[in-house]
C-alpha cells in the first residue's frame, strides 16, 4: 500500500502520484488548468534558493508552486524502483 | 501605376486567430507568418496586448490575430478574458491552436474547450522534434481523425510545417463557412450531465440570449463552472433565467458535496482531463516519454542557475553584465549622437539671426530632440538583452527565485517582471512595467506593484544619473549606478510592504507558474521584441517629450525682461563687442572674458525673470533643504511631464544662462564647473529624480490600470513625499561627509 503524504513533504527526486487536490476557488482552478490532477505522476525537481517555491515535474513540463499551495495536494509515494508509468 | 485586383477574382479574405498555452511557441509562429507586418491592436478599455498582422497566402488576404497565451478559458485573468473575447467577438474563420507536443495533455485542455465552444479549429503540433527526442510518439493522423480537426506537426523555430499548418487552417475555414462545425460533446458524468441538459434547454429557450455566450451547452457548463463574466452577462439579459440557473447550480453543488465530496468545477475538470486521457490512449500517444532526455539539459542548467547560493549570485552577475554591456557599447553611439546634435545646434545658430525663433529652434527643439534620441542606443541595447533573457526562459527563473523574497514584501513572484521591465534592470520604462502588472490576479498585490514600479531606474532617468555621475563621480560611474539600482529596489519594496500592511492589507495569491525549458532565443523574435519597445520610446519622445520641451522653453523665455533692463544689458554687450573689435591683442583676452560674463548675466537675469524662473525661485525655499537651486527646480517640474526632459531642461537652462555659441562644452562640463553643485546635492538630486512624481504618461497608465485617478495621484504624491525626505537625508549626510 502506497504511503500518502502532503506534496510539501515529498523529498526531492522521489516520484509520487497525486491522490487528491483539496484546493478550491482560484487556486483550485489554477492547479487544474495546469494539469495537476489526481492520477498524475509528479516529482520535485528543485527548490528555490529560499526553499520555497518548489519546482515540480509532471507530464513533460516543469511547474513552480509555493509550499503553502503544495499543502492542498496529497500524493501517494511511488514504490522505490518503480519505472515511469503512463498517465 | 496601381492595379486593383478585381473583387470577383480574389477569394474572400479570412480572419484567423492564434491561440495556445504560454511557452508553446505561439509568438514564433505569429512572427513567422506576419514578419514585420504586425501591430498592436487593443480593445478599448482593456489593455492586454493583442497583436494583429496581415499576410497574403496562396492568393488570399489573411488577417491574423495573436491572442494572449492562456491555459484555459475560465476568464479569471485579463489575459483569458481577452483571449475569450477574441474567440467570440472577432469571429475568426478558424483558430490555429499552437500546441506544445511535449506536454500534449495539458495543451489539449485548452483545445478541447475551444472545440466545446464550436470553434473551427486547426491544431499545430509544435516543437515536434523536441517531443520526438524525448521519446514521445504522437500519431497526428489519429488525433486528427478522433477530434475531426486538422493536426499539423511543426517545428516553428525552423519554419518547418508552418506553411502546411496555415493551408490546413485555411481549408478548415472554408469548410466551416459552408457548414458550421458541431460543438464537441463531452460527458460530465451521471451527476452533472442531466443538470447540464436541463440548463442547456433553459438557455436555448431564452430569446434574448446575448450572442457572445457561445453555444447554449457551453454556456451551461461555464455557468456550472462559476464563470463570473458569463453569469453577469446572463443576469443582465434575464434575471429570471439567472435565478433559475443559480438554483440548479446550487442543487448540483449540494448533491456533489454530499455524494462525491467534490464540486462542479473540479468534477468538470476531472471529466475533461478524462476525455483527453481516453483520447491519448486510443492510439494517439504511442510511447510515453523517457524522463532522461530533453529536460535533462534544462534540469542541469537549473541546478546551476537556481542553485541556493550560486543562483542569486549569478543573477546579480548577469544584471551587472547587462550594465557593462549597455554602458560600454552604448557610449559609442551616444557620443556620436551628442556631437551630431551639438553640431546641428551650432550650425543653426550660425545661420540664423539672434531672436526668438533661433532660441526656440536651438534651445527648445534641437536640444530637446537631441537629449531624447541620444539615449535610443542605450534603450536598444538594454531591451535587446532583456528580450534574450525573456525568450530564453531565464526570466521565469528570476520570478521563481525571487518569489519568496517578494512575498515577504506583500508582493508576488510575478511582480518581479513589472519591476524588471520598469527598470529593475536599469534602462526599462515605467509604462510597459505598469502594463505588465496585468498577469497579476490579486488586486491588492497588483495595486502595490503598480504604485511602486515607477520608483525603478527607468531609461528616462538614466541620462540624469549618467550626467551627474560622470560630472561628480568620474571613474566611479558603474558603482554609482549600482548603488542607485539597489536603492531603487529597497525603496520600491519597502513602500510596497508599507502599502500592503496599511491601505492594501490582505492575503496573497497563488503562484502556480510554468518554468519553460531553456531555449536559445531566435534572432527574429528578439529583434521584433526589441524594436517594439524602442519604437514605443521614440513615439513617446516624438510627441509628449518634445512638446513638453517646447512648453518649458516657453516658460523659460517669457515673460521677457522689462525693456529698460533689456536695453541696459544689450547696450553693455554692444559696448564690449565694439571695444573688442578695436582692441589690441593683449586686451582681447580680458575683453572676451568680460563679454562672456555680461552675456551670462543677461541670460541668467532673463531666465530668473521668466515664468519658470519665478516658479523655481518660489520653490527654492523648500528645495534648498535638499540642496536644489531654482534651476534644478525648473528641470524637476519639467520632469513631471517626462523624465527625459530633466536633462534637456538643465541643458536649456544652462545654455540660456551662459550663452556662448562658440564653445561646444557639454552640459556635463558646465555643471561640473558650476560652484553651486557639489557631490552632496548631486547625490540628493539623483535620489530625488529616482523616486519622485512618475512621468505623466506613467501616471496616466496607472490610472487606467488601477481604475481611478485617486490611486494614481495618491501614489504619485506618496512617492514625491518619500523622495523629498530621502533627498534631504542624502544631502545632509553628504554635507557631513564632505
Amino acid at each position: 500500500m502506497a504511503e500518502r503524504i502532503s506534496l510539501r513533504r515529498l523529498p526531492q527526486g522521489r516520484k509520487a502520484v497525486i491522490a487528491a487536490v483539496l484546493a478550491e476557488g482560484e487556486l483550485g482552478r489554477r492547479i487544474r488548468d495546469m494539469g495537476l490532477m489526481p492520477g498524475t505522476e509528479v516529482e520535485v525537481v528543485g527548490r528555490a534558493p529560499m526553499k520555497d517555491p518548489v519546482a515540480l515535474r509532471l507530464n513533460g513540463f516543469t511547474l513552480s508552486l509555493r509550499n503553502s499551495e503544495a499543502d492542498f495536494i496529497a500524493v501517494d509515494l511511488a514504490e522505490d524502483g518503480e519505472g515511469p508509468s503512463m498517465n | 501605376m496601381t492595379t486593383r485586383a478585381a473583387p470577383q477574382a480574389q477569394p474572400p479574405g479570412l480572419t484567423l486567430a492564434l491561440a495556445g498555452n504560454p511557452n508553446s511557441g505561439k509568438t514564433t509562429v505569429f512572427n513567422y507568418y506576419t514578419g514585420a507586418r504586425q501591430h498592436v491592436a487593443n480593445y478599448p478599455g482593456i489593455t492586454v496586448e493583442r497583436k494583429e498582422g496581415r499576410l497574403d497566402f496562396e492568393g488570399r488576404r489573411l488577417r491574423l490575430l495573436d491572442l494572449p497565451g492562456t491555459y484555459s478559458l475560465t476568464a479569471y485573468s485579463q489575459d483569458e478574458l481577452v483571449a475569450r473575447r477574441g474567440l467570440i467577438e472577432d469571429k475568426p474563420d478558424c483558430v490555429l491552436d499552437i500546441i506544445n507536443a511535449s506536454s500534449l495533455e495539458r495543451n489539449l485542455y485548452l483545445a478541447v474547450q475551444m472545440l466545446e465552444m464550436g470553434l473551427p479549429l486547426a491544431l499545430v503540433l509544435n516543437m515536434h522534434d523536441e517531443a520526438e527526442k524525448q521519446g514521445l510518439r504522437i500519431d497526428a493522423k489519429r488525433l486528427s481523425a478522433l477530434l475531426k480537426t486538422p493536426v499539423t506537426p511543426t517545428v516553428a523555430r525552423q519554419g518547418k510545417g508552418l506553411h502546411e499548418a496555415l493551408r490546413a487552417a485555411v481549408r478548415k475555414a472554408e469548410e466551416c463557412r459552408e457548414q458550421k462545425p458541431e460543438p464537441l460533446l463531452i460527458s460530465y458524468g451521471p451527476d452533472l450531465d442531466p443538470v447540464i441538459e436541463d440548463m442547456t434547454r433553459l438557455l436555448e429557450q431564452e430569446e434574448n440570449m446575448p450572442p457572445n455566450l457561445g453555444p447554449a451547452r457551453w454556456a451551461a457548463v461555464k455557468y456550472l463552472e462559476n464563470d463570473a463574466e458569463l453569469r453577469a452577462g446572463i443576469r443582465a439579459v434575464s434575471p429570471a433565467l439567472a435565478a433559475l440557473l443559480d438554483e440548479k447550480t446550487k442543487a448540483a453543488t449540494a448533491h456533489l458535496r454530499q455524494t462525491l465530496n467534490s464540486y462542479p468545477e473540479a468534477l468538470i475538470a476531472d471529466y475533461r482531463y478524462g476525455f483527453i486521457h481516453a483520447l491519448l490512449r486510443r492510439g494517439v500517444l504511442l510511447r510515453a516519454p523517457t524522463p532522461e532526455s530533453r529536460l535533462l539539459f534544462s534540469d542541469q542548467m537549473d541546478r546551476l542557475l537556481t542553485h541556493r547560493l550560486l543562483g542569486p549570485l549569478l543573477m546579480v552577475g548577469i544584471i551587472y553584465l547587462m550594465y557593462k554591456v549597455t554602458f560600454t557599447l552604448g557610449a559609442i553611439p551616444l557620443d556620436m549622437l551628442e556631437e551630431l546634435f551639438s553640431g546641428l545646434g551650432a550650425a543653426v545658430s550660425g545661420l540664423m539671426p539672434d531672436g526668438i525663433l533661433k532660441s526656440l529652434l536651438v534651445s527648445g527643439l534641437i536640444d530637446g530632440v537631441g537629449a531624447v534620441l541620444g539615449f535610443v542606443p542605450l534603450i536598444l541595447l538594454m531591451f535587446l538583452q532583456i528580450s534574450i533573457l525573456e525568450d530564453s526562459g531565464y526570466m521565469a527563473r528570476v520570478a521563481y527565485m525571487m518569489d519568496r523574497a517578494f512575498r515577504s514584501f506583500g508582493l508576488h513572484g510575478y511582480s518581479v517582471m513589472p519591476f524588471i521591465i520598469a527598470g529593475g534592470i536599469a534602462g526599462g520604462c515605467g509604462v510597459p512595467g505598469v502594463l505588465a502588472t496585468r498577469t497579476l490576479r490579486s488586486p491588492r498585490e497588483r495595486l502595490a506593484t503598480l504604485l511602486t514600479v515607477p520608483m525603478m531606474t527607468c531609461g528616462a532617468k538614466l541620462p540624469v544619473f549618467m550626467l551627474l555621475a560622470s560630472a561628480f563621480f568620474p571613474g566611479d560611474e558603474t558603482m554609482v549606478m549600482m548603488l542607485i539600482w539597489l536603492f531603487a529596489w529597497v525603496s520600491a519594496l519597502g513602500s510596497a510592504k508599507f502599502l500592503r500592511s496599511t491601505v492594501l492589507k490582505g492575503a496573497s495569491t497563488p503562484f502556480v507558474m510554468e518554468l519553460p525549458p531553456y531555449r536559445p532565443p531566435t534572432l527574429f523574435g528578439v529583434l521584433i521584441h526589441t524594436w517594439e519597445r524602442v519604437w514605443e520610446y521614440i513615439k513617446r519622445a516624438g510627441t509628449i517629450i518634445v512638446a513638453v520641451s517646447i512648453l518649458i522653453w516657453l516658460g523659460m523665455s517669457f515673460p521677457a525682461l522689462p525693456e529698460d533692463l533689456e536695453a541696459a544689458y544689450a547696450g553693455r554687450e554692444a559696448g564690449l563687442e565694439q571695444a573688442l573689435a578695436q582692441a589690441g591683442e593683449e586686451e582681447k583676452e580680458d575683453l572676451r572674458a568680460a563679454l562672456g560674463e555680461a552675456r551670462a548675466a543677461h541670460g541668467a537675469a532673463a531666465l530668473e525673470h521668466s515664468l519658470a524662473g519665478q516658479a523655481g525661485r518660489a520653490l527654492e525655499g523648500i528645495s534648498s533643504l535638499a540642496g536644489f537651486d531654482w534651476r534644478a527646480n525648473i528641470a524637476l517640474v519639467g520632469g513631471i511631464g517626462a523624465k527625459e526632459v530633466i536633462v534637456s531642461t538643465l541643458g536649456t537652462a544652462y545654455s540660456l544662462g551662459e550663452v556662448d555659441p562658440d564653445a561646444s562644452s557639454t552640459l556635463q562640463a558646465r555643471i561640473a564647473a558650476d560652484p553651486r553643485w557639489n557631490k552632496a546635492n548631486a547625490a540628493a538630486l539623483m535620489v530625488f529624480v529616482l523616486l519622485y512624481f512618475p512621468c505623466f504618461v506613467t501616471v496616466t497608465v496607472i490610472k487606467q490600470e488601477a481604475g481611478s485617478w485617486k490611486w494614481a495621484l495618491a501614489g504619485a504624491l506618496f512617492n514625491t513625499a518619500y523622495a523629498f525626505a530621502a533627498a534631504i537625508l542624502t544631502y545632509r549626510a553628504g554635507l557631513a561627509l564632505l
